[in-house]
């Protein structure tokens, strides 16, 4: 009896493996949905396909929602990985605050609507590609740890590196923003939007670091 | 059937049962203590196999044993098999995964030092050589089948998912392999000391195979091992995994399979007449410690990464209870059997005083050219 639930668990285990493919699908698809939006929004504003952009992320968020504590579930109802489903746990709660950060984010363009003067639009532009650059960099990390588990340094370091230039991109542009003519109110609003998509590469970073540790714990 | 003779075999039993509660440890411990396989699966399994290798396989081994000492007074073989229970209860107690083996050649030893029997110095020094090749073969085996599991998993770079389930019902197979090497290697420890005064007749089942009273004998033992497995078992499983040295769930599988591996090869008879019919040196048929085995294994795989993670004062406790558990069981033994012919007046060996609870039909030990004049 025991031999045909393990058989039929392989079964199971194929469901899961999928779910949490979909997740990081999910993830990769919100980062590209993002850096979209951002793009729309400096060029046009916020308009009807900023919008939809920004329901595109939504909807997206919610499902990984719906995958992640479909995952967490399995993972313990089931006593899956019992070694490494902490981890695990930890890993896809980590990332699915990126979406979050990627929701949040958006709605705030689409709440506050702020007036991007067109000399930070480059600006804006390459510290969005870095931080997209950041997650799907990641999501590479992430898929690594569950199947190549020796693949996972070779995404982690450029993850890093992706989070050093975006810093370097965002501390650029709050000097340029706070060097301009503009109100400081206004000033004090562009630096929160410059943060809003920064803090997506410095939370990736935090993740790949943590990463790190998961994948030596995991070696046999 | 005389019902003292029941009486003398629960002693046995009682041996029985205490290596049923300590060495399931070995075979299921890092699985059951890593939660990949549950108590219940693990106890159930090891229970059926532990009877399958004991009655199946369990000759071999038990012979070697017989020759170090073969102890031709019911009452003596109760007060050996007595003695080395309480060893291996006394450890079991503890916490400290002992070796049953040694528990009953101390034991033995015991008895031949009370009855005046010269010890086998040749069954012996074979029990002995085994003792220290035994955790050394299973660590160069542990070391070969971590390489070679390794680059077997790095190359087929299966999901984390079905890694786990392939581990699980690697965890299960080599469980159950474990289990069968177990009772068939270790039986003899058990009722090693009964088969010259064996009680039982040897019957004939549907005409098909015969049935022979050291096997029926042997039934009795593994029995009372899957009981030890089943009512005792666990504590010790959650404690054994992971003290030598932090297991993951693959290396684990590693640990059993080069356990079980050890003690198949000490115990199978088939494969000792393979080696044989090919010219090639056999493998003695000796009773071994699974403890040793895998504490051996372990040790490999530790020292294949570097040794920097052995916790050594365990290791140390466990080494100090192997050179203690046969001097308990020995002198546990010489004063049991002295009390049980001075005081309960029963014949502890062939020919010295007290009453005979069983006649010995047909036994003929090969130790009388030892025995002392009296």
């Amino acid at each position: 009896m025991e031999l045909t639930k393990k058989i039929s668990m392989f079964g199971r285990t194929h469901a899961l493996e999928g779910e949490i493919d979909d997740f990081l699908d999910k993830l990769s698809q919100c980062a590209l949905l993002f850096k979209i939006a951002i793009k729309v929004y400096l060029n046009e504003g916020c308009t009807d396909e900023f919008e939809r952009k920004l329901q595109d992320v939504n909807k997206m968020e919610s499902d990984a929602d719906y995958l992640r504590r479909a995952i967490e579930t399995q993972l313990y109802a089931q006593t899956l990985i019992p070694e490494s489903r902490g981890d695990v746990l930890g890993l896809i709660e980590n990332l699915d605050q990126l979406l979050n950060l990627f929701e949040s984010s958006l709605w705030a363009f689409s709440i506050e609507q702020p007036d991007i003067p067109e000399e930070f639009h480059n600006d804006f532009d390459a510290l969005t590609d870095m931080a997209v650059l950041s997650v799907e960099t990641l999501v590479l990390a992430s898929r690594a740890f569950f199947r190549n588990i020796d693949a996972v340094s070779d995404h982690n370091h450029k993850v890093m590196f992706y989070e050093k230039e975006a810093d370097k991109v965002s501390t650029k542009l709050k000097k340029a923003i706070f060097s301009s003519e503009l109100d400081l109110s206004r000033k004090s609003q562009l630096r929160n939007f410059v943060e809003h998509i920064d803090n997506v590469p410095d939370w990736a970073e935090d993740v790949a670091d943590r990463l790190a540790i998961y994948s030596i714990k995991r070696t046999f | 059937m005389d019902i003292s003779i029941l009486l003398f075999l629960t002693s046995g039993l009682f041996l029985g049962w205490a290596l049923g509660a300590n060495d399931a440890a070995n075979v299921f411990g890092t699985a059951v203590g890593t939660r990949m396989i549950r108590f219940s699966t693990a106890a159930t399994i090891c229970t059926i196999f532990v009877i399958l290798g004991a009655v199946y396989s369990g000759a071999g081994a038990a012979g070697t044993l017989g020759k170090l000492g073969a102890i031709d007074a019911l009452a003596g073989s109760f007060v050996a098999a007595l003695s080395a229970a309480l060893a291996v209860y006394l450890m079991t107690w503890a916490g400290l995964p002992v070796s049953t083996t040694q528990a009953i050649v101390g034991a033995i030893i015991g008895w031949n030092l009370f009855s005046g029997t010269t010890t086998d110095t040749n069954s012996l020094v074979k029990i002995l050589t085994t003792w220290l090749v035994c955790p050394l073969l299973a660590a160069v085996i542990a070391m070969g089948l971590f390489k070679l599991t390794t680059a077997v998993l790095s190359r087929v770079k299966l999901h984390l998912l079905r890694t786990d389930a392939c581990t699980r019902l690697g965890l299960l197979l080599a469980g159950a392999f474990g289990s069968y090497s177990l009772g068939a290697n270790n039986i003899g420890n058990v009722m090693g000391v009964f088969v010259p005064s064996s009680p039982f007749i040897d019957f004939e089942i549907a005409g098909l195979f015969t049935f022979s009273s050291t096997q029926q004998l042997f039934l009795l033992g593994a029995i009372a091992i899957g009981v030890g497995v089943l009512t005792y078992s666990k504590r010790v499983m959650m404690t054994v995994g992971s003290n030598i040295m932090p297991l993951s769930p693959v290396t684990a599988w590693v640990v059993v399979m080069a356990h079980s591996l050890v003690l198949f090869l000490f115990a199978s008879q088939g494969l000792e007449s393979f080696l044989i019919s090919h010219g090639l040196p056999s493998i003695p048929l000796v009773p071994v410690s699974s403890s040793q085995a895998v504490v051996g294994a372990v040790l490999g795989i530790a020292l294949l990464k570097g040794g920097r993670r052995i916790h050594w004062r365990v290791l140390g406790s466990i080494g100090a209870g192997w050179m203690v558990t046969p001097m308990i069981a020995g002198i546990v033994c010489f004063i049991s059997l002295y009390f049980m012919q001075n005081v309960f007046d029963q014949n502890v060996y062939a020919g010295g005083p007290g009453k005979a609870p069983v006649e010995m039909v047909g036994f003929s030990s090969p130790e009388i050219p030892f025995r002392r004049p009296k």
